[in-house]
C-alpha cells in the first residue's frame, strides 16, 4: 500500500528515464497479443529494431516475417485484415510508406482494410545510418491518402495508449515511431483520443503545436520564453490526420504567432497541415521548424536535431524575431 | 445473398483490367441484376472501371494496379489457415502482370509459408499493352520459374473447361505447397476479329464489330 501512495504521478515521472517509443510499442503489442487471439503481426527482416521481435517469441503461428520485402508484407497485412484479422505491420518508416505506397494505397486505404502500419526509425534521430534511413516525408505521403489516419506519438507512453487505442480502432492507420530514446512528456493521466491534441498551455503571444520529440524541445522553449515575457503555449499534435481543427483555432485567436515543430520536411507534413487549414479558415503568421526540403545525413541523433535546427534555441529565435522582440 | 459468408472461398482478380468478365460472371451468380451491366464504368457505378470492394460487395479486395493480388491472397490464406478453415483462395493474374516485381516477393512467401489453400491462375494469353509479351518483357520459362520458387505447376488449356477443372482439383489434393496452373488461352477467343489482337486489349468494339461478334458467337 505504502509504495502505491508514494508512486504518485510527480515522484514518478522524476524517475522515469527516457525510452524510446519503439520499445513502448514492442511491449504494447505482446500486451495485446495477449488479450485478443486477432492480432497479428507482420515485419521486414527488421522485428529486432521495430521490436515486433517481444511478440514473435510469444507468439511465433501469429506473426510473419515476410523476409525483405515491404510490398508483399502490405497486400498479405490486406489480406490477414479482410479474414478478421488485426494485422500490425512494421519495418522502418523510409521502407514501410515509401517502398510500399501504392500498396498502401490500393490495399490498405482504397479497399478500406483494417490494417495497422506502425512504423519505427521515423525522422532525423535515426542518425548514424544516415539519409538512405532516414524518413523525413512518410507522414506527407501518408496524410495525402484518403481514409489514413496519421499518429505521431511524443513519448514512450503515449504510444502504449496509441497502440491499444489503433487496436480497438477500424481503418487504416499509420502510427510514426523513433529509434531514439526520448523522455517522458504527457500527463500520466493522459489517455490518447484520435484527433484530439493535448494542450500543455494555450499562449497569448504564440503557440508551438508540435508532435514527435519536438513537444518536449517546445515545452523547453516555452518555458525560456516565458521567463522573457513571452505567453507562448504549447501543443501535442499527436494526430496529424485528422487535424485537430477546433485545438488549432483556439491557439491561432489566442494569439498572434503559430508555431510548427517535427521531425519531418516543413513540406507536407505538421507544417503544411497547419498552414492547409489556417490559411482558409483563420490567416496568421506561421513558422515551419523541421528539415527544409532536404535529406539528412550520418551523425548523432541529438547532433543531428541541432545541425537542422530542431532546437529550443531556434524555436525562441523564431517567436522572438516573428514577434518584434 | 451472402457476400460475406465467412465460410467462402475467396477469389482475387489480380488482373484487375479484366473486370468487365468478372462483373458479368457476378451477375450471372446473382450479385446484382443483368441490367446493373449497362452501367458499366460510368458515375456512381458500383461497376468501377477496375473492382472496387467498396463499391461492390462480392470483389474481395480492389485490384487494377498489377501484381498486387497474390499478396492480398497469401495474406487470406494465412488468416484462413489460422482459424482453421477449410475455406480456399483463388487468384487470377496477367501473363503481362508477373512482370511486377511483387508477385514473386509473394511467389516466395506463398511457398515459405506452404499455402496448400491458395491456387493461383495465370491467364497466359501472350500479350500485352504494348504488344506480345515476349517482346515487351520475356517471362519464359515460365514453368520452371514457378517450380523453382517452390510452387506445385500445372499446364493445361485455359478455354477447356474440363482440364480447368481436373486442374482445380489436382490443386485441391497438393499438400505443403501452392499451386499455379498456368492457362493457356488465347485472347478474343471465339471472335476472329478480335483473336490475338493486341489493338483490343482494352479498347471498345465499334457496333458493326460487335454485331459481327455476336453472330460469330451465337454460331458456336
Amino acid at each position: 500500500m505504502t509504495e502505491k501512495i508514494t508512486d504518485t504521478a510527480d515522484t514518478n515521472k522524476e524517475i522515469k528515464k527516457p525510452k524510446a517509443t519503439r520499445d513502448a510499442y514492442g511491449e504494447a503489442l505482446l500486451e495485446l497479443g495477449k488479450r485478443n487471439p486477432d492480432i497479428v503481426a507482420l515485419d521486414a527482416d527488421l522485428s529486432g529494431s521495430t521490436k515486433t521481435s517481444k511478440f514473435a517469441k510469444e507468439f511465433p503461428e501469429r506473426f510473419f516475417n515476410m523476409g525483405i520485402s515491404e510490398q508483399d508484407m502490405i497486400g498479405t497485412a490486406a489480406g490477414l485484415a479482410l479474414t478478421g484479422k488485426v494485422p500490425f505491420a512494421s519495418t522502418f518508416a523510409v521502407f514501410e510508406t515509401g517502398r510500399a505506397w501504392d500498396q498502401i494505397r490500393l490495399t490498405v486505404c482504397y479497399s478500406n482494410t483494417n490494417v495497422k502500419l506502425v512504423a519505427t526509425h521515423g525522422g532525423i534521430t535515426v542518425g548514424e545510418d544516415g539519409a538512405s534511413h532516414q524518413a523525413l516525408e512518410d507522414i506527407a505521403i501518408m496524410r495525402a491518402l484518403p481514409n489514413m489516419s496519421v499518429i505521431v506519438p511524443a513519448d514512450a507512453a503515449e504510444t502504449t495508449s496509441v497502440i491499444h487505442y489503433v487496436a480497438e480502432y477500424k481503418g487504416p492507420v499509420y502510427v510514426r515511431l523513433g529509434r531514439a530514446k526520448v523522455p517522458y512528456v504527457m500527463p500520466d493521466n493522459y489517455e490518447f483520443r484520435l484527433g484530439k491534441a493535448h494542450v500543455f498551455h494555450i499562449g497569448k503571444d504564440a503557440n508551438i503545436i508540435a508532435a514527435g520529440v519536438m513537444v518536449d524541445i517546445a515545452k523547453r522553449a516555452a518555458e525560456a520564453l516565458k521567463k522573457e515575457g513571452l505567453d507562448t503555449g504549447v501543443i501535442n499534435m499527436s494526430t496529424i490526420k485528422p487535424l485537430d481543427e477546433d485545438t488549432i483555432l483556439e491557439a491561432a485567436t489566442a494569439s498572434r504567432l503559430i508555431i510548427t515543430a517535427e521531425e519531418h520536411s516543413i513540406i507536407g507534413g505538421l507544417g503544411g497541415a497547419v498552414c492547409e487549414f489556417l490559411s482558409e479558415r483563420h490567416p496568421m503568421p506561421v513558422r515551419r521548424i523541421g528539415i527544409n526540403d532536404s535529406f539528412g545525413c550520418s551523425g548523432g541523433g541529438s547532433e543531428l536535431l541541432e545541425f537542422h535546427g530542431l532546437t529550443a534555441e531556434n524555436i525562441i529565435n523564431t517567436v522572438r524575431t516573428n514577434l518584434g522582440k | 445473398d451472402k457476400p460475406f459468408w465467412d465460410k467462402r472461398d475467396r477469389f482475387i482478380l489480380s488482373k484487375g483490367h479484366a473486370a468487365p468478365l468478372l462483373y458479368v460472371i457476378m451477375a450471372k451468380a446473382g450479385y446484382f441484376s443483368m441490367e446493373t451491366l449497362d452501367s458499366l464504368r460510368t458515375i456512381d457505378s458500383p461497376l468501377q472501371g477496375h473492382p472496387c470492394c467498396k463499391s461492390l460487395p462480392g470483389v474481395e479486395v480492389s485490384t487494377g494496379s498489377l501484381g498486387q493480388g497474390l499478396s492480398v491472397a497469401n495474406g487470406m490464406a494465412l488468416g484462413l489457415r489460422l482459424d482453421k478453415k477449410p475455406a480456399r483462395v483463388y487468384c487470377i493474374m496477367g501473363d503481362g502482370e508477373i512482370q511486377e516485381g511483387q508477385v514473386w516477393e509473394a511467389a516466395m512467401s506463398a511457398a515459405h509459408y506452404k499455402l496448400d489453400n491458395l491456387c493461383a491462375v495465370i491467364d497466359k494469353n501472350g500479350l500485352q499493352i504494348d504488344g506480345p509479351v515476349k517482346e515487351v518483357m520475356g517471362i519464359e520459362p515460365l514453368n520452371d520459374k514457378w517450380k523453382a520458387f517452390g510452387w506445385h505447376v500445372i499446364e493445361c488449356n485455359g478455354h477447356d473447361i474440363g482440364e480447368l477443372l481436373r486442374a482445380l482439383d489436382e490443386a485441391e489434393d497438393t499438400k505443403g505447397r501452392p499451386t499455379m496452373i498456368i492457362a493457356d488461352t488465347v485472347k478474343g477467343k471465339g471472335v476472329s476479329i478480335f483473336e490475338n489482337k493486341v489493338e483490343f486489349h482494352g479498347a471498345v468494339p465499334s457496333k458493326d464489330e460487335l454485331e459481327t461478334a455476336m453472330k460469330e458467337l451465337a454460331d458456336d
